[in-house]
């Protein structure tokens, strides 16, 4: 093995910054929770995500008192931002699960420094997606009624329904979601306890991390159970974006009913995902200064994931054309050259080739994807691409589908903005809470990618 | 023995630390060797060898998802089908009461949802978590064990613990520092 020599400029670089110990390791992320004291720009931030957050309050309150009508949903666009907004939020969600459980067995050790962050961004991208569902259904006080429970008239879900499906697949999501980050801030809570000097978090920490030891025995245990929640959690996040997309290729609407669906909602939700880890890890990178830990080569390699995604989208975007055209069905034809193409969404459908197909391509440029702010600037336009990526599949196909006689525009109103751009500052607030309360970065993992972290020679294996 | 006070003191075992993974791989598998087998690691990242030296091997942690995952699977499916063939049945869009195909995708998702949070709760309970006190905590240095300290604790639960002789043996595995931990 030692024979084997690779050339230094083929070799990948370091995924940590040399020098560190884990006393290092340990004080610099940790530092944050612990002793660093509030910023000024953290300060400002949370503000601003705050007052945002707000909108969503009154947003709500107003739908709740008045009824989804103060939503711009009408007769032949019943799935407006709502929907929209739903499958963005969820899709954002993917690239957290990607890195923790994809990436985990897949061995790749770059993940183990960004994978606390973008599970965190997961958990509140998919609290936000929830929210759209809930009050789009116009009586939320009645969700309930998608779970099976015995009830006086014996009725049960309807479990052929791929929307009672999304009620299952997403909480499921959720549920899992939540528990791969929890267990993993188990032993970094542990280290919190050891560390602080105040006794109320002493115990306040002692509480959350459950009295965990580091017994080799609990070690093995834990490894066990995180490998496999990784194993589990890898077919779910495939499945959850599968079941979005069944809520659409299910149905017989011109535009939806394609095999094509699964896959390409799959890849678009993890280019998405990536792009908004990218939007908020840079920025949150140089503030904190975690340039040890995230690495340009994590930076690189994400742009990379995004690209390869980003491609797959826009195979995706030149089949839906090519199914339409071969499919030889005056209707998908007209939904794609008539309405997409040529129709009253136009520009939102070039815009999003703009997006998502176009800009992108900047990345297979090493230098544009190391320089941090093209790379900003990408997967901001990313996102907006995936969003209108939605839009057009939502409202283009409900506006125009088979009768001229029942085609109608879709307008969103100011609340479909206010709760739009007030999920945004909801998640942007958790977001800043948990850059502050949380360790950022998983500490136990990151002490394994030391040099030193490996017992050596011929004791390892006896 | 003598009869001074300390040594009647009851006592949890003698913990050791050591500076690397290496010497702790190394001390566990002399420990174990030398007839040691209620001893426990403690370490600030999972080190797969010291579990194997300290003779934990198997856990049993997947053998309960796998339980779980078919419990739910076989759940899931088996309440669909009796809501749709045995209790209300209707036809919906004309298809059989028992059109499993549309069965798939809740049977998956109660699958993976029931062995994942038996992963969690099993590990957790297997782990005899949570349990905020423990005698290892008395150790003054045990701090550590989450930082940047790798310890081995023979506990004197063994019986081939002997106070003297257990700390000379620790003491001979090239530790930082060998001290008894109270209970």
């Amino acid at each position: 093995m030692e024979a084997r020599v690779i050339h230094e400029s083929l070799k990948p670089a370091p995924v940590i910054a040399p020098g560190h110990t884990f006393e290092s390791v340990t004080e610099k992320i940790n530092a944050v929770v612990l002793t660093k004291k509030f910023g000024f720009g953290w300060i400002v931030g949370l503000a601003i995500a705050f007052m945002l957050a707000n909108l969503l309050l009154l947003s709500t309150a107003v739908i709740l008192i008045g009824g989804v009508g103060g939503f711009g949903i009408n007769a032949p666009v019943g799935w407006g931002f709502d929907i929209v907004n739903f499958v963005w939020w969820i899709g954002i969600g993917h690239a957290g699960t990607l890195i923790s459980a994809i990436l985990l067995l897949l061995n790749q050790s770059w993940r183990t420094s960004i994978n606390r962050f973008a599970e965190a961004m997961t958990l509140f991208a998919v609290a936000c997606a929830g929210l759209f569902p809930l009050i789009h259904m116009g009586r939320p006080y009645f969700f309930y009624w998608l779970l099976p429970y015995p009830n006086v008239i014996a009725l049960w879900p309807q479990t052929r329904s791929p929307l009672v499906w999304d009620v299952f697949a997403v909480t499921t999501y959720a549920t899992v979601s939540l528990m791969f980050w929890l267990v993993g801030l188990i032993p970094d809570i542990a280290t919190l306890r050891d560390r602080t000097k105040s006794t109320v978090l002493k115990y306040v920490y002692g509480i959350l991390s459950m009295g965990w030891r580091g017994s080799a025995r609990h070690w093995h245990n834990y490894e066990s159970a995180y490998l496999l929640l990784a194993g589990l959690a890898t077919p779910l996040v495939v499945s959850v974006h599968t079941v979005v997309s069944f809520d659409f290729a299910v149905g017989i609407i011109p535009g939806w009913h394609s095999t094509i669906f699964p896959p390409y909602f799959v890849a678009g939700a993890i280019f998405s995902g990536f792009a908004m880890v990218l939007t908020l890890i840079i920025p949150v990178r140089a503030y904190y200064k975690m340039h040890d830990f995230i690495t340009d080569r994590h930076l690189d390699n994400m742009a990379k994931v995004m690209l390869a995604t980003g491609l797959i989208v826009f195979y995706g975007y030149a089949n839906e054309v090519f199914y339409a055209w071969y499919s030889a069905s005056k209707w998908e034809q007209y939904m794609m050259f008539g309405n997409r193409m040529q129709g009253p969404y136009m520009w939102f459908y070039w815009a999003l080739i703009l997006c998502n197909g176009l800009v992108p391509q900047i990345l297979w440029s090493k230098k544009m994807r190391l320089n941090v702010y093209v790379l900003f600037i990408v997967s901001i336009i990313v996102n907006i691409g995936m969003w209108l990526e939605r839009f057009i599949i939502v409202v283009t196909s409900l506006a125009q589908d088979f009768l001229p006689s029942s085609w109608g525009m879709y307008y969103p109103t100011v609340w479909d903005f206010g709760f739009f751009i007030g999920t945004i500052g909801f998640f942007l607030s958790l977001m800043f809470l948990f850059v502050r309360f949380v360790p950022m970065i998983s500490v136990f993992e990151v002490r394994m990618l030391l040099p030193e972290s490996k017992p050596k020679g011929a004791a390892a294996h006896e | 023995m003598s009869d001074r006070w300390d040594e009647k003191a009851p006592l949890y075992g003698i913990i050791a630390e050591f500076d690397n993974p290496t010497d702790l791989v190394v001390a566990a598998e002399r420990a174990y060797a030398a007839g040691y087998r209620k001893m426990d690691a403690y370490t600030p990242y999972p080190i797969e060898e010291v579990a194997h030296a300290i003779g934990h091997h198997r856990s049993l942690v997947p053998l309960l998802v796998l339980i779980a995952g078919v419990t739910g699977g076989v759940f899931a499916f088996v309440s669909q089908w009796w809501a749709a063939e045995i209790d209300y049945p209707l036809i919906i869009g004309g298809k059989p009461f028992n059109s499993w195909p549309m069965f798939i995708p809740i049977t998956f998702e109660v699958t993976i949802l029931f062995a994942a949070l038996t992963a969690v709760v099993g590990m957790i309970l297997l782990n005899g978590l949570p349990l905020p006190y423990h005698p290892v905590f008395n150790h003054k240095r045990f701090e550590r064990a989450t930082q940047d300290g790798f310890f081995l604790c023979i506990e004197a639960a063994d019986p081939m613990f002997d106070r003297t002789h257990t700390m000379n043996f620790l003491k001979s595995l090239n530790p930082r520092e060998v001290a008894e931990v109270e209970s």
